[in-house]
């Protein structure tokens, strides 16, 4: 009755619009027309300026843009930059230990709240809430928290252990592990939901047989459920790699990139050199390096996954 | 949905797993609260009173005076006024941002899925793949059109900015949203003679409100919470409120006034945790179609 009441509407406002050749051809190409403006804006600030830093980084360009072409020169600058390098090789750890922790946390969680847990609902909450938060607002907690002197070591002082020294914050062989600290404790709680997500959608007739096989307890997580959830890893190791790789406001907040640039990260080169600096040969090389590497682990997960889905629906 | 229970008995080695299992979940509460927690308490507190106790100590004679402080009389750069105006600043940038780009998203969406056209699937991987690229790779030219188009330092330049980039993802959300609603509901409608914009207003909009809740809330809390393309186009007083937080921080002039610099914290959080809270089945579903795949 609703859809038929809804017709008639449609249809007495319909002759107003069936007048003249325009109206025919909007008629005919809405979608195209609807969508046209979208596809004008990719085309330029998406494709358009991707060429465009592409060139950049190609071309002559130092304080002020200059277009001439000088191949490779940006790159092996940038490749003798030793902070660069030094950007390289952090982000490389941080990428590994963010991607392991937040994993085996997200994980852990996961499966906890999976035993019929009475507070589900606000334990998930709780688990989830960093999530919402501004990487500046839980850089700069994460900041006071480590502060040496006056956060959680004087706490432990406090306690009684009295040379108890915690100064990762400023100490250039750790510092990278407190950015990985405050990196794991945001991200952790969404890789617990991604994870619950595909535990919960296991089928319970395997693991019913599972146990009439005689399996029990941790093994059956071992064997069969963990094994199940290959896909869900896949994902999260995507999406945690892609988050990794852009790591800018969280080190700018915590660390800001140093003691000593021990914290310096390709994002955070990337903004110093051209920003600051205005070096934007080398800063336009650096995002080209960001962007092939994000590019090198998502074009091959979309391919493989679009791929599967249509083996699916055929 | 179901759940799998590591133990099945009833017996003591059951009681004594599920008190190992709520003990560790309990422990890992308290450490995802902990940051939050400290920032609470900092701000509090007296500056005397952060200078001889810990962080973890609860205020002795809680005061709002930082709240107040941090919101309207702390110093950033040069200004005194605290982080009122890049409050409004934020306000600002993000209510037209989201609302120009979730209708954009709607709209896209809805073509992509029921005025389909040969290519359509090209189309949709097209602005697709903006929710891929990092921002590094537009951050210069999109330094020299701004500065063109006159925008440059200005709000009205981030909210241009933040519908430009949000577009992929609320196109996304929509995109994948109506490919779920049945053909036939348009198609009865468009066998009547009715235009893209009426079947879109009248019979797709209403049943899309959820999705609508998914990409305000995603679009809201993203801009807001941004800090790169702030602090890359603005500075100063039209910057939104990440980067007057950050200002605010890093100024080392005068003594660090810690109890302040958290109640900024806190302020700068609260829309976000607001809308988490009340909200968060929502932001959850975008997060997960925002970030994980089209």
């Amino acid at each position: 009755m609703e859809m038929l009441s809804l017709k008639s509407e449609i249809l007495t406002v319909r002759p107003s619009l069936e007048t003249g050749r325009v109206r025919t051809f909007v008629g005919r190409y809405t979608s195209q027309i609807a969508l046209a403006p979208s596809v004008a804006i990719a085309s330029i600030f998406v494709y358009g300026f991707m060429l465009w830093t592409a060139y950049i980084s190609f071309s002559a360009s130092g304080m002020l843009p200059d277009y001439h072409w000088v191949g490779l020169r940006q790159y092996y600058n940038l490749w003798s930059n030793p902070i660069w390098v030094q950007s390289a090789k952090n982000i490389v750890v941080f990428t590994f230990l963010y991607i392991l922790l937040t994993t085996v946390v997200g994980l852990f969680l996961a499966i906890l709240l999976d035993q019929k847990i009475r507070a589900e609902g606000a334990l998930r909450l709780i688990y989830l809430y960093p999530m919402a938060l501004s990487f500046v607002v839980t850089g700069t907690a994460w900041k006071w928290i480590l502060n040496p002197g006056l956060g959680m070591e004087r706490v432990l002082r406090n306690w009684g252990w009295e040379d108890f020294r915690f100064d990762w914050l400023v100490n250039p062989r750790f510092a990278l592990y407190t950015v990985v600290l405050a990196g794991v404790w945001q991200a952790s709680g969404f890789v617990m939901a991604l994870f619950l997500a595909g535990l919960r959608g296991i089928d319970e007739d395997l693991i019913k047989a599972a146990r009439l096989d005689g399996a029990g307890g941790p093994s059956i997580y071992r064997r069969i459920i963990i094994p199940l959830l290959g896909p869900t890893f896949v994902t999260v190791a995507v999406v945690l790699v892609q988050q990794a790789l852009r790591t800018f406001d969280l080190v700018v907040a915590l660390t800001n990139g140093g003691p000593a640039n021990s914290t310096q990260v390709p994002a955070t080169f990337m903004y110093k050199q051209t920003f600051e600096r205005s070096q934007l040969g080398v800063g336009a090389a650096s995002a080209v390096m960001i962007f092939m590497t994000i590019l090198a682990i998502v074009v091959p997960y979309l391919y493989t996954s679009t791929r599967k889905a249509s083996d699916e629906h055929a | 949905m179901s759940t799998h229970e590591v133990v099945l008995g009833t017996g003591l080695a059951h009681r004594v797993t599920r008190v190992v299992i709520y003990s560790a979940l309990l422990f890992m509460a308290v450490i995802y609260v902990f940051p939050l927690l400290v920032v609470v308490l900092t701000s509090l507190k007296s500056l005397e009173e952060l200078r001889v106790g810990t962080i973890i100590d609860l205020p002795a004679a809680p005061t709002m005076q930082p709240w107040y402080q941090a919101m309207f009389t702390a110093c950033i750069g040069t200004s005194c006024n605290g982080l009122a105006p890049y409050f409004v600043n934020s306000v600002m940038m993000v209510v037209p941002a989201v609302l120009l780009s979730t209708p954009i998203g709607a709209v896209n969406g809805f073509a992509l899925t029921h005025f389909k056209f040969p290519g359509h699937n090209w189309v949709f991987a097209f602005l697709l793949f903006g929710v891929f690229i990092p921002l590094q790779i537009v951050l210069i030219p999109l330094a020299y059109v701004m500065g063109s188009l006159g925008v440059a330092n200005s709000v009205v330049g981030l909210i241009l900015v933040h519908v430009i980039y949000g577009i992929a993802f609320t196109t996304l959300f929509f995109r994948n949203f109506f490919v779920t609603v049945p053909h036939e509901i348009v198609d009865a409608a468009r066998m009547d003679g009715a235009r893209f914009l009426q079947i879109f207003r009248r019979i797709v909009l209403p049943i899309a409100i959820p999705t609508v809740v998914v990409s305000v809330i995603w679009q809201f809390t993203h801009i807001w919470n941004d800090y790169l393309l702030a602090t890359t186009y603005t500075s100063g007083l039209t910057s939104p409120v990440t980067v007057g937080l950050y200002n605010m921080v890093a100024s080392t002039t005068g003594t660090k006034e810690y109890n302040v610099n958290m109640a900024a914290v806190f302020l700068t959080a609260l829309p976000t945790l607001l809308v988490y809270v009340f909200a968060g089945r929502y932001f959850l579903r975008g997060l997960v179609a925002g970030s994980v795949k089209g």
